[in-house]
């Protein structure tokens, strides 16, 4: 199929295109594009995160930010834990070690978005963005009172976490583990949309009716896409923590869910690489307009509105066309 | 603590619920007229407050800042009615939230170029300058006036809504939109002037509430998601709902900031149980809207059945 | 006398002052067709409602394939052998024929959670589904998205996606609605042989398919059931004929 062919390429230079803006960057000598290609890679990684709610599960999440500051909180907690010998929890010692990092972000992000999900599953459409949206101002507003990890100053992670074998510090590395991160995120989303859970999932999204009349209850197919949404999501926030090496209550305020509602969209929803395309779109856009006037966001708003109400799919759309099921 | 402190804490948790009322009523309104999730009607509480404190600032008199506001927030809403919202209507939630957020952006920044990036402040009115004695409590009475002002506008917008031909007009709308359609009433209009009216209702709390905290781009959004909250307790598309559900919200967010450190305090070390309590304090309007998400899912007034 | 395969037995169910089903008894037997007629607004949206279980009685209980379904859910009951079509035809829009009919045979092999191996190579999906497109001629539609599908081609692959749940009992709901005369007349002759695959509970405004193809035909009016017969019986039902048969002549 043509219009097939033509999002595979366009995917493949996305993909090529992240990996050789940082060796560009790093050939001419500018080590700051190349940590900026890794923030382009980890707002893809969360959007991916979004992507698989809203994009697959047509579950409008406006509280995405929950999961990501959460990621960031605990690359954050920990890494402040061991750099002072002071146990977390219970005797459990804090690690500067960003694969067990990962795992508990993933855990604890999964379990926060499978209760917050459970309750906000209960109600759908128009309700189901308020509640999500709440409950992520729930968060912002406990770490904002919150004084232990730095409440509205937030917390600096002052020896960014490490993985064996690799030197975080430098940023090609840092952007080398980002980018393997994504890839593999992106070929999770890719396995489990072709696979029978995808199917599901997918088919509540058009009709939940239908899905119910032959068998599958919508309820714990979109509840599981949720927690999983919510882990990558964390898994995002945990590795951008440690880029900025500091995380804050902003990570989980509600602009940073609207943001990754954006990338979702400005890239095109529910495709492979569309977070991919929105990140790249919004980081390009704050940098250039960024650059020339302090007011860019209302650029930003603009071009939104009008994505919204004339582009309906995307940057990835505009080019593929519809997308289709075969 | 005293019992005078206990009643201040209680009247100013009743003081922002009607608030809160003003900006849910609003959302609700929209909502159950043309269906549609508005995430700028924080946008135009902003403007509300921006403006009267502009045009006070200018005049030097208070109450021209108020009409101002609110004529400025109803005009406001009533252009991006006709130039966005309308349409959305047809649209869906994700294009409703993705278009009205990016409303938010433009008129953020809109409001920052023209008004420039810094907080204003707003003086209360000599008028209600002070307190006033209610027996046990000398109370501020310009917080006394808002109280007053939040009941009669909630007092208003009953009868608008009960007694008049509009108001006959917005019921059918919320119950069936092809019927009104049949019956000849202009819905673009109709549409508009509820937008508007919403609209006014959020410009006027701006406004009110502009005097008792700092004027600034963003003070809107934190209100519209406790607006949410609000509505999400109450029930979508209900007025009664709106205002039980803004009561709730605001005594107990208010007395739980208040109560909570305190009850801490009884077995936990006092900067400790500050902390602690704070920041419990701060997620139990959230708790309160779990629980009536898990006891009523549609909340305490669903509208339409 | 055989086990019914569907039984309702006192089943009511009000919205607000209005009855919609009103003690209504009724079974269904196998290799049957009964069919459930009645005047609009008599209660037969809500009685299919009540038996696929997107409402549930007020009162009464609902025996299918042996055990009690009254609190079960829609999902819970399609897995159990109930297979429906809907009045207005209900597909996945963006899916094709093919997929649309895998959904269901995947429904029907098990779970949703299986996070691998992709559906598109999975022969014991895409062959039955094949197989059940070309039962009801829809062969060389499998690659067109259901939304794109005309009118009687969605109700060709709605029956198809009911024979994929290879159900215990069918409950049809007004599957001749909007076919012309021979689109009719060829479902007619499908639904014939397929009651010997299992029983068919079929809501349908066409008098000419009722008469065709019911076994036994059951009245609704005002929520509750007025004669229940063979065909020859409810044509010579005289309470029938002042309820309904009346009002059908001049549709």
């Amino acid at each position: 199929m043509d219009e097939r062919r033509r999002e595979l390429t366009i995917n493949a230079v996305l993909a090529l295109g992240l990996l050789a803006a940082p060796l560009v960057a790093l050939a001419v000598d500018e080590p700051f594009y190349v940590t900026l290609a890794t923030r382009v890679t980890l707002l893809a990684l969360a959007g991916v995160g979004l992507n698989l709610a809203l994009g697959l599960g047509g579950m409008v999440s406006f509280g995405h930010a929950a999961y990501f500051g959460l990621g960031g909180y605990v690359a954050g907690i920990l890494a402040h834990h061991a750099f002072n010998g002071t146990p977390v929890l219970l005797g459990l010692p804090g690690t500067d070690q960003m694969i067990v990092i990962w795992v508990v972000a993933m855990v604890l992000a999964g379990l926060l978005a499978a209760v917050i999900g459970a309750l906000s599953l209960r109600t759908s459409g128009i309700f189901f963005i308020m509640i999500t949206l709440a409950f992520a101002q729930m968060l912002y507003y406990f770490m904002l009172s919150w004084p232990a990890y730095g409440g509205e100053d937030g917390l600096p992670i002052f020896l960014r976490n490490g993985i064996p074998g690799l030197d975080t510090m430098r940023p090609w590395d840092m952007f080398v583990i980002s980018y393997g991160v994504l890839l593999a995120a992106l070929a999770l989303f890719a396995m489990l949309r072709g696979a029978r859970f995808g199917a599901a999932l997918m088919a509540i999204r058009q009709n939940p009716d239908r899905a119910a009349a032959v068998g599958i209850a919508p309820f714990g197919v979109k509840l599981a896409a949720f927690a999983a949404s919510g882990m990558i999501t964390g898994l995002a926030g945990a590795l951008m923590a440690d880029l900025n090496g500091f995380v804050s209550p902003a990570m989980m305020a509600w602009q940073t869910s609207g943001e990754l509602i954006v990338i979702c969209i400005l890239g095109g929803v529910g495709r492979l690489f569309g977070p991919v395309a929105g990140a790249a779109i919004l980081v390009g856009f704050e940098t250039v307009f960024g650059g020339l006037t302090q007011h860019w966001q209302l650029f930003l708003g603009l071009v939104l509105l009008l994505v919204v109400l004339f582009a309906r799919g995307g940057l990835i759309g505009l080019i593929a066309g519809r997308q289709r099921h075969g | 603590m005293s019992l005078s402190l206990l009643v201040e804490q209680l009247l100013n948790g009743v003081q922002f619920g009607l608030m809160l009322f003003l900006m849910a009523a609003g959302l609700t309104l929209v909502f159950g007229v043309m269906g549609l999730i508005n995430l700028a009607h924080g946008s135009l509480y902003m403007i509300g407050a921006f403006v009267c404190a502009v045009v006070a600032g200018w005049l030097g008199s208070f109450w021209l800042g108020l009409v101002a506001g609110l004529a400025a927030a109803a005009a406001a809403g009533a252009i991006i009615e006709v130039v966005v919202i309308r349409r959305l209507y047809a649209r869906d939630h994700l294009d409703q939230v993705l278009a009205t957020f990016a409303l938010i952006l433009i008129l953020s920044e809109g409001v920052r170029i023209i008004f420039g990036p810094f907080p204003l402040y707003l003086s209360v009115p000599d008028l209600l300058n002070g307190t006033v004695s209610l027996g046990i409590v000398d109370y501020s009475l310009y917080r006394l006036a808002l109280i007053g002002v939040g009941l009669l506008t909630a007092l208003g917008l009953w009868l608008l809504i009960a007694r008049t031909r509009l108001g006959i007009r917005i019921r059918a709308g919320e119950s069936d939109r092809e019927m009104i359609a049949a019956l000849g009433v202009n819905i673009r209009a109709l549409y508009t002037v509820v937008f508007a009216l919403g609209a006014a209702l959020a410009g006027m709390a701006g406004a009110l509430v502009g005097a008792i905290q700092s004027v600034q781009v963003g003070m809107g959004e934190p209100v519209l998601i406790l607006a949410f909250v609000v509505i999400v307790i109450g029930g979508i598309g209900s007025i009664k709902g709106a205002m039980v559900g803004a009561l709730l919200v605001g005594v107990i967010d208010t007395m739980g900031r208040f109560l909570l450190p305190r009850a801490f305090g009884l077995f936990l070390d006092p900067s400790q149980a500050m902390d602690v309590g704070a920041a419990l304090a701060s997620m139990l309007i959230y708790i309160l809207m779990a629980l009536v998400l898990i006891l009523r899912p549609r909340g305490l007034f669903p509208a339409n059945g | 006398m055989a086990e019914p395969v569907l039984e309702l037995s006192g089943v009511s169910k009000s919205f607000g002052a209005l009855a919609a089903a009103d003690n209504v008894a009724l079974t269904l037997m196998p290799g049957e067709i009964h069919a459930l007629i009645g005047p609009n607004g008599a209660g037969k949206s809500t009685l299919m409602a009540l038996i696929s279980g997107r409402h549930t009685p007020d009162a009464g209980t609902i025996r299918f394939a042996g055990r009690d379904i009254t609190g079960l859910s829609v999902a819970r009951r399609a897995r159990l052998g109930l297979g429906r079509t809907f009045q207005v035809s209900s597909l996945i829009p963006e899916y094709t024929a093919l997929r649309n009919v895998m959904l269901a045979l995947q429904a029907r092999q098990g779970h949703p959670y299986r996070f691998v191996r992709p559906v598109r190579r999975d022969r014991s999906l895409t062959g039955p589904a094949h197989d059940l497109l070309a039962r009801v001629g829809l062969a060389g539609r499998a690659g067109v998205p259901s939304e794109t599908l005309s009118h009687g081609e969605r109700r060709l692959l709605e029956l198809a996606v009911a024979l994929a749940l290879a159900p215990k009992a069918f409950l049809l709901d007004e599957p001749m609605a909007g076919l012309g005369a021979d689109g009719a007349r060829t479902l007619t002759a499908f639904l014939d042989g397929l009651r010997a695959e299992a029983p068919i509970l079929l809501v349908e405004h066409d008098m000419d398919a009722v008469f065709a193809l019911a076994d036994r035909v059951s009245v609704l009016a005002s929520g509750q059931v007025i004669a229940t017969g063979t065909v020859d019986e409810i044509r010579a039902d005289p309470q029938v004929r002042r309820a309904y048969l009346g009002d059908g002549e001049e549709a």
